[in-house]
């Protein structure tokens, strides 16, 4: 356990919190974009991003970077703009999120976006592309880690489980998977549409390492993250609970808000709230 | 035609591998536990460390090839046809041909050459899948030294590839001296009576339909099509503008490949009376391949009738 940080924590959370604001205001504007699944995941990215990733936006294509790879690709939006607050794309161009020919599509493509590894948004494919990274990092003995975002509905797609066998045979202990664990996919409840518990026990039985944190919680995911590999030879699994909506009250765990565009007097009152929380001091930062 | 010293064209695969393994050190091969079938096995034993078998999972081994291109790695993805590009259309299509990343699909068993294996193991809509799928080249090799060098050639071109190779022995029609760019069909004999152009395995049969129609006094054109995607058009329109009359010979339906291939051209360019020499919307039985040939009309005898029959119109 390391010590934390209380000053960073604090930071990233300020930031956080003006991502997401930056990411509504993205969504509200567009009028499209995937604003629930967003701000389950952007804790995790901004932990990610501005603490535990290897990069730098100013050698997007360093070979020796850390491979970062947002499975659940309709959250683009986040992805947008944390990479933005990184300093891989203008802040300025967020406003181009969606429109015709813009590079910002509603899903990420790696011939447009510096800091994006490769395309996404049909489910289940972040994590078998993710351990080809890996094991390209083996062949050359090469210390960079490769890091996947997964949705938790998305598991179910029999892909992952091909992958999850190939990464625990190929011992890929520079691999992690991080599960955004907030029990709702597009129409409903994961545990409705299709059982997924015990899923810790099915990442151990195929032979992966696995943690379980809260994802909004920093210093715990700082924490976790600071122990990989969690164990030599074992590919790692860090499930995040989370929630979608996370930050607004009433999208908070609340299935409709998985694609659904806030209209104005929402919109209004999601900024109040995010307000409150400091996020209009986060671009400050 | 020596069919008795027939080769099949994974054979070819196999061996090009190893000797591309010593000049590239990039290059990889992913195999789905049939290494022994796709000719992989080589490989394998001469690069152990470069070689991944994946087990019988073929979309992940798409995305995992997809993955290792993303670092600069060149992987040769095998399987058989059916699987390389049915099963994994999607992992080929969004994440091998959208993201534009250098993966060689390198897939046996092409056509109905896996023959007793029946329609389960026989590719025969494949070249029409990738042919819809922008920025995918798709090569299909004639013969064993074909095979070699367009191995070869498509190891060094950057961008995706799908490779088709045969199961069953088919005839050495070319010379280890003979040189292959990818998009520039081969012009194999000339004649001004009727153009024969046919892809991979198919050259073979429109070499044999050549000298029968050559009994019969008729010269025939004969190209070799291995490249399907991009299309040599220059050497379609100028045999289709000298015998005005073609057909197309396919180890596919006639639907999607060779054959739809050259009519969308020749309608675009130099309208052509046009027969096509393929399966015929019907899955194949399982049976010897020669003779499948036989029973679908693709034999060197159902191109001569064809051949005839518009030498006749």
């Amino acid at each position: 356990m390391r010590l934390v940080d209380t000053q960073h924590v604090e930071r990233l959370r300020t930031l956080a919190t003006a991502i997401r604001r930056r990411d509504l205001q993205m969504v509200y504007d567009a009028k499209l974009g995937h604003i629930g699944g967003d701000f389950s995941d952007i804790d995790i990215l901004v932990a990610l991003y501005f603490s535990v990733l290897r990069v730098d936006p100013n050698k997007p294509n360093n070979p020796d970077r850390d491979r970062f790879i947002l499975s659940k690709g309709h959250s683009a939006g986040a992805l947008y703009t944390t990479l933005a607050y990184r300093g891989f794309i203008p802040l300025d161009e967020l406003n181009t999120f969606a429109q015709p020919l813009s590079r910002l599509n509603g899903h990420p493509d790696r011939k447009k976006v510096p800091g994006v590894e490769t395309n996404t948004g049909p489910l289940g494919h972040g994590l078998p592309v993710a351990v080809g990274c890996a094991v390209a990092a083996k062949i050359d003995g090469a210390a960079w880690r490769t890091f996947v975002l997964t949705g938790d509905g998305e598991l179910q797609e029999g892909s992952n489980w091909e992958a999850a066998l190939s990464a625990a045979h190929y011992k890929l202990d520079n691999l992690t998977v991080i599960i955004d664990r907030n029990g709702l996919q597009q129409g409903d409840f994961t545990e409705r549409t299709m059982h997924l518990d015990p899923l810790a026990e099915k990442w151990r039985a195929f032979g992966w390492s696995v943690r379980e944190v809260n994802g909004h919680d920093y210093a715990a995911l700082l924490d976790v993250f600071d122990q990989l590999p969690f164990e030599w030879g074992r590919p790692n699994c860090i499930i995040a609970h989370t929630h979608k909506g996370q930050g607004v009250s009433f999208m908070r765990d609340r299935p409709a808000w998985h694609h659904r565009v806030p209209n104005a007097e929402e919109y209004a009152q999601a900024l109040q709230e995010l307000d409150a929380q400091g996020g209009e001091h986060g671009s400050a930062l | 035609m020596k069919w008795a010293e027939a080769i099949p064209t994974r054979f070819a695969y196999g061996e090009e591998l190893v000797a591309l393994g010593h000049e590239l050190p990039n290059l990889v091969v992913l195999e789905a536990d049939i290494s022994k079938s796709t000719q992989t096995y080589r490989f394998a034993k001469a690069f152990p460390e470069r070689f991944f078998q994946m087990g019988v999972a073929e979309s992940n081994m798409m995305l995992v090839a997809a993955g290792l291109a993303t670092t600069g790695k060149i992987p040769f993805a095998s399987t058989y046809a059916v699987f390389g590009t049915m099963r994994a259309c999607e992992q080929v299509r969004t994440f091998i041909a959208h993201t534009h990343l250098n993966v060689k699909i390198a897939c046996s068993h092409g056509g109905v050459t896996p023959g007793n294996d029946g329609v389960t193991h026989q590719a025969t809509e494949d070249l029409g899948i990738m042919r819809t799928i922008p920025g995918i080249t798709i090569i299909v090799p004639a013969d064993y030294h074909a095979t070699r060098k367009l191995v070869r050639a498509a190891a060094h071109h950057v961008g995706p590839v799908y490779l088709r190779f045969t199961r069953d022995p088919v005839p050495v029609i070319y010379r280890e001296e003979d040189e292959f760019t990818i998009g520039k069909g081969k012009q194999l004999r000339s004649g001004s009576d009727v153009s024969l152009i046919a892809i991979g395995d198919m050259v073979a049969i429109a070499l044999e339909a050549h000298e029968q129609l050559a009994q019969r006094g008729i010269q025939a054109d004969v190209i070799d099509i291995h490249t399907l995607k991009p299309l040599d058009r220059e050497i379609i329109v100028a045999s289709a503008r000298k015998t005005r009359r073609v057909v197309t010979l396919e180890d596919h339906q006639i639907h999607g490949g060779l054959g739809s291939a050259v009519a969308e051209v020749l309608g675009e360019e130099c309208p052509t009376p046009l027969r096509r020499i393929g399966l015929r919307d019907t899955f194949a039985e399982s049976g010897e391949y020669r003779l499948l040939l036989r029973k679908y009309g693709m034999d060197a005898d159902a191109v001569v009738a064809a051949a005839m029959e518009l030498l006749q119109r």
